[in-house]
């Protein structure tokens, strides 16, 4: 484009006999397809559809055959191989279909555009009139308008009657509504610290300097539902060097020896917080990557969560095992709105 | 023999239209006219997924156990040998290592999943981006938008049948959430959950969701869906003879029962071959739930990424509040309820916005060029470039780990590109449209560059530019420009303050933040001048050395225009 002409921004100069806008020039002249205009060609079409939906019969036969020939086996090698060679099978006898029907539609089918009115969709007036009328005239034969007391009878009586299906599926479908299990655990004093899963009570002794460990309270199997409990028992358990640990007054005592124990429950949406660094004594959540600092009271350090998690009191009992002090001095997990009820 | 056949289907339609009157509607819809466009076909896809989702899904709740109860696993998958675990993590397994085509029925099932959430997105993208919404269309994309969030329902309550850990972490994801809404938050867990997370009824009540309420929904509101689209004739792309008035393309029969119907077993080809190469959701490395472990780099389905990512980037410190007594957790409220809903409402409520702004009451048939309303454009690529934003913060941790960066400055980056993302967005978007705009009226002006340069006599070069045939140009010229609205003034003519101008003043403000930037189509007058712009300098035979009679017709010096095409159809590839 050389510059004087490449401004699109022209003020119209020429013939005020122009009409405002272009019109439309109505329907662009239909082109011939290849099959339309060489019978060689369209011969060849037919015969690329024939091959598809035999290739389709092939492969619905190949499912078979594999079905039969192939089973599943022992091993995650010949599983992967009867998928393998079912879906394959099955791949060829759908897109088969699929393929030689669409070919057919584009290369031999009529390909002539056609046009269809549309009509608006609002009805007439006259219908519409009508309508009313017809709904008036309904009205009119039931009396509603004029019947005050039993328009209001039957209201209610619709009103009411959905309650005998909602109350008893509303009163039965949270089990007893009792949502202060929110707050507690089955962790008490003198629980001995076992670790997850095998339910082995764990020796202070064994906790190694700079060691993690995935601790359950001990009688969790002995629970009426002891994934429930599981659920909210979890704890994780790590030893540091005592120097490195800053205890909050109100806490001391309850760690033992440089060991202490955390609820393993994210305080945000209640992932497991299961990575620990050893290093930073950081823990992080895989789930939202909220980041604790197990050496100062679980304090967030990164993340979306707000609050620490809550730290399981601990000491040993005579025979030299870890065992809790209490239960913990806070509902475990996710917030929720009474949880400082 | 074709007259046996034919006799056959006579006696065969009789019957039929004796019981049912069904000729009426063979007359009617047989030969229905379709539009054509590859864009039409995303919605299909999304059907056709939905009815592959069924038949598989009906081959897997044959052999599936939808139970909580504890059992020990025996079977030929020896890593979990004897291990607890609940029945229908156990049948499960069973389908993966027993039932031959088990696992090729659940690759299936769980590929059609994402696929029809995928195709759903996208059908409403196209639906979106064209103004396939206006009116007569508004309550069909209301009906679309319910769907969209049953198949989230869908596709949540299935992902988490199996019982396995990864679902597992999912669904206390879950109960966390809900516990955050204030004042119903616990009594919404104990609903879900029948008591305390995982208690032992979530999978039964799963179950019952995810075969039952929410297919049957969906289903319901597919034909409600599909009956609108036949009441209303499906819209079709702008080109010449095609009008709000008419539906321009090929008959039902036998071209989209060929056409569709096809496309249906393409659709299941293309699934059962994902299903056959491509591993998904292999349950039996994960184990079963349990409430102690967790892997990392555990992602939800592509469709709940957004909501995982949203959770991701909020920042949690102060972000806890106390109201007396209790507690509102805005750090996990504000990713997890309020970001999507603003969102979905934005998504759901569009059509009544821009008929709004717009003031327009006319029926709209025919679709609109994206770049031909550049504000909506802008705005949708911005929405969606949020909800990327936390699509991709929804994997942080594989994208830190692939790329090894700081996932921390990872999180940093991604919190204030979610603000400022779409704002960009935004602006690049509609600066693009205008441009396209802009490009449109130059090649309706001066015509395709045919790269042939001449030279004249006197020593000046100039490029030959062939004209636009009157199809190629309408396309670009047959759009109704949106202007910004005007309105009538405070006070009618008799000085009384008018009722509704406040309202009316609003709806003129945000019609000029849509309307205001804004290219004009051109007009006959300005195509005129435009030709009769380069006259002076027009080829004429006098000093042109090239053979005058090749360049009339066909072609202009310098994008001046000698004359049009005398059949007004000169084919160009690059428009067809």
């Amino acid at each position: 484009m050389t510059d004087h002409n490449s401004s699109t921004d022209l003020t119209p100069r020429a013939g005020a006999n122009l009409p405002e806008r272009f019109s439309d020039p109505g329907h662009a002249p239909h082109k011939l397809r290849r099959a339309d205009v060489d019978p060689a060609a369209n011969k060849r079409a037919e015969r690329q559809v024939v091959f598809l939906f035999a290739l389709s019969v092939i492969g619905t036969i190949g499912f078979l055959v594999a079905y039969v020939m192939v089973p599943p086996g022992e091993t995650v090698a010949s599983m992967r191989l009867s998928n393998l060679l079912l879906g394959l099978g099955l791949f060829l006898g759908m897109f088969g279909i699929g393929a030689a029907a669409v070919h057919w539609a584009k290369t031999l089918m009529n390909d002539r555009e056609r046009t269809e009115e549309r009509h608006t969709l609002i009805s007439s007036e006259e219908t519409r009139n009508a309508a009313v009328q017809e709904l008036k005239d309904g009205v009119e034969d039931s009396g509603i308008a004029r019947r005050g007391v039993l328009k209001g009878a039957m209201v209610s009586a619709l009103a009411l009657a959905p309650l005998s299906i909602a109350v008893p599926l509303i009163g039965e479908v949270g089990e007893d509504w009792d949502i202060s299990k929110f707050k507690h655990t089955i962790w008490r004093k003198g629980t001995r610290l076992a670790s997850d899963p095998s339910g082995r009570p764990i020796r202070a002794a064994e906790v190694t300097m700079g060691s993690a460990f995935h601790v359950i309270p001990e009688d969790l199997d002995e629970q009426e539902h002891p994934l429930d409990e599981k659920a909210k028992a979890i704890v994780l358990m790590v030893r540091m060097d005592p120097r490195d640990l800053k205890e909050a007054p109100d806490r001391e005592g309850w760690s033992y020896e440089g060991i202490v124990a955390y609820s393993k429950v994210c305080t945000h949406v209640g992932c497991p917080v299961a990575l620990y660094e050893q290093q930073t004594h950081h823990l992080l959540c895989p789930c939202h990557q909220s980041t604790f600092d197990l050496a100062d009271g679980a304090r967030v350090v990164f993340g979306p969560a707000n609050r620490p998690l809550p730290q399981l009191p601990i000491t040993i009992d005579d025979e030299g095992y870890l065992v809790a002090q209490s239960d913990f001095h806070e509902p475990i997990g996710p917030s929720y709105w009474e949880r400082l009820k | 023999m074709t007259t046996t056949i034919e006799r056959g289907a006579a006696a065969g339609a009789d019957y039929l239209d004796q019981r049912t009157g069904v000729g009426a509607a063979v007359k009617g819809f047989a030969r229905k006219i379709f539009p054509d466009h590859w864009s039409f076909l995303l919605g299909e896809v999304a059907l056709y997924s939905f009815v592959v989702l069924l038949i598989s899904g009906v081959f897997l709740t044959l052999f599936f156990v939808p139970s909580m109860a504890e059992t020990h696993y025996e079977g030929p998958w020896a890593a979990m040998n004897g291990v607890e675990m609940s029945e229908a993590f156990a049948s499960t397994l069973r389908l993966s290592f027993e039932v031959r085509g088990g696992l090729l029925m659940r690759q299936i099932h769980h590929w059609a999943a994402l696929i029809f959430m995928a195709s759903i997105v996208t059908h409403m993208m196209r639906v979106f981006f064209t103004g396939a919404f206006r009116k007569p269309r508004e309550l069909n994309w209301l009906v679309g938008f319910v769907l969209m969030i049953l198949g989230l329902l869908a596709g949540f309550s299935g992902y988490s049948l199996p019982d396995d850990v990864l679902s597992g972490n999912g669904l206390r994801i879950t109960d966390g959430v809900v516990r955050s809404i204030p004042i119903l938050g616990s009594y919404l867990s104990y609903f879900i959950f029948g008591g305390e997370f995982p208690g032992q009824d979530l999978i039964p009540r799963l179950f019952t969701v995810h075969v039952l309420l929410v297919p049957a929904l969906i289903l319901a509101l597919i034909v409600v869906h599909l009956l609108m689209v036949v009441i209303h004739k499906h819209t079709q792309y702008p080109g010449s003879g095609r009008t709000d008035k008419n539906v321009v393309g090929f008959p039902l029969f036998p071209v989209y029962v060929a056409k569709a119907g096809g496309f249906f077993f393409v659709v299941f080809g293309i699934i059962a071959l994902m299903g056959a190469t491509m591993t998904i959701n292999p349950v039996w490395n994960y184990g079963p739930y349990d409430p102690s472990p967790v892997s990392a780099g555990a992602q939800p389905d592509w469709y709940m990424l957004f909501l995982e990512g949203a959770l991701r980037l909020m920042p949690g410190q102060g972000m806890e509040w106390g109201i007396g007594d209790y507690t509102l957790s805005l750090n996990v409220l504000i990713p997890a309820v309020v970001v999507p809903g603003i969102l979905f409402s934005l998504l759901a409520l569009y059509p009544f916005v821009e008929a709004f702004v717009t003031g327009d009451r006319k029926e709209h048939h025919v679709l609109d060029r994206p770049r031909n309303r550049p504000f909506r454009t802008a705005f949708g690529v911005a929405v969606l470039t949020a909800f990327l934003v936390l699509v991709v913060a929804g994997s942080n941790d594989l994208v830190a780990a692939h790329f090894y960066m700081s996932l921390n400055d990872l999180i940093r980056v991604f919190r204030v590109l979610f603000f400022v993302g779409p704002v960009l967005a935004f602006v690049i978007t509609k600066r693009i449209c205008l441009s396209l705009q802009r490009k449109d009226r130059e090649l309706v002006l001066h015509g395709h560059e045919t790269g042939r340069i001449v030279r004249f006599a006197h020593g000046e070069y100039i490029e030959v530019h062939k004209p636009l045939d009157q199809h190629e140009r309408w396309l670009r010229v047959g759009y109704e420009p949106e202007r910004p609205l005007e309105i009538a003034g405070p006070v009618d003519s008799r000085g009384v303050r008018r009722k509704g101008y406040r309202v009316d003043k609003f709806r003129q403000r945000v019609s000029k933040a849509f309307f205001e930037d804004r290219i004009e189509p051109v007009t006959p007058a300005e195509l005129a001048a435009a030709h009769s712009h380069g006259a002076h300098d027009q080829l004429d035979a006098g000093h042109a050395p090239t053979p005058t009679r090749e360049l009339e017709g066909t072609a202009t010096g310098g994008g001046r225009t000698l004359a049009e095409p005398a059949d007004g159809s000169a084919p160009d590839a690059r428009n067809r």
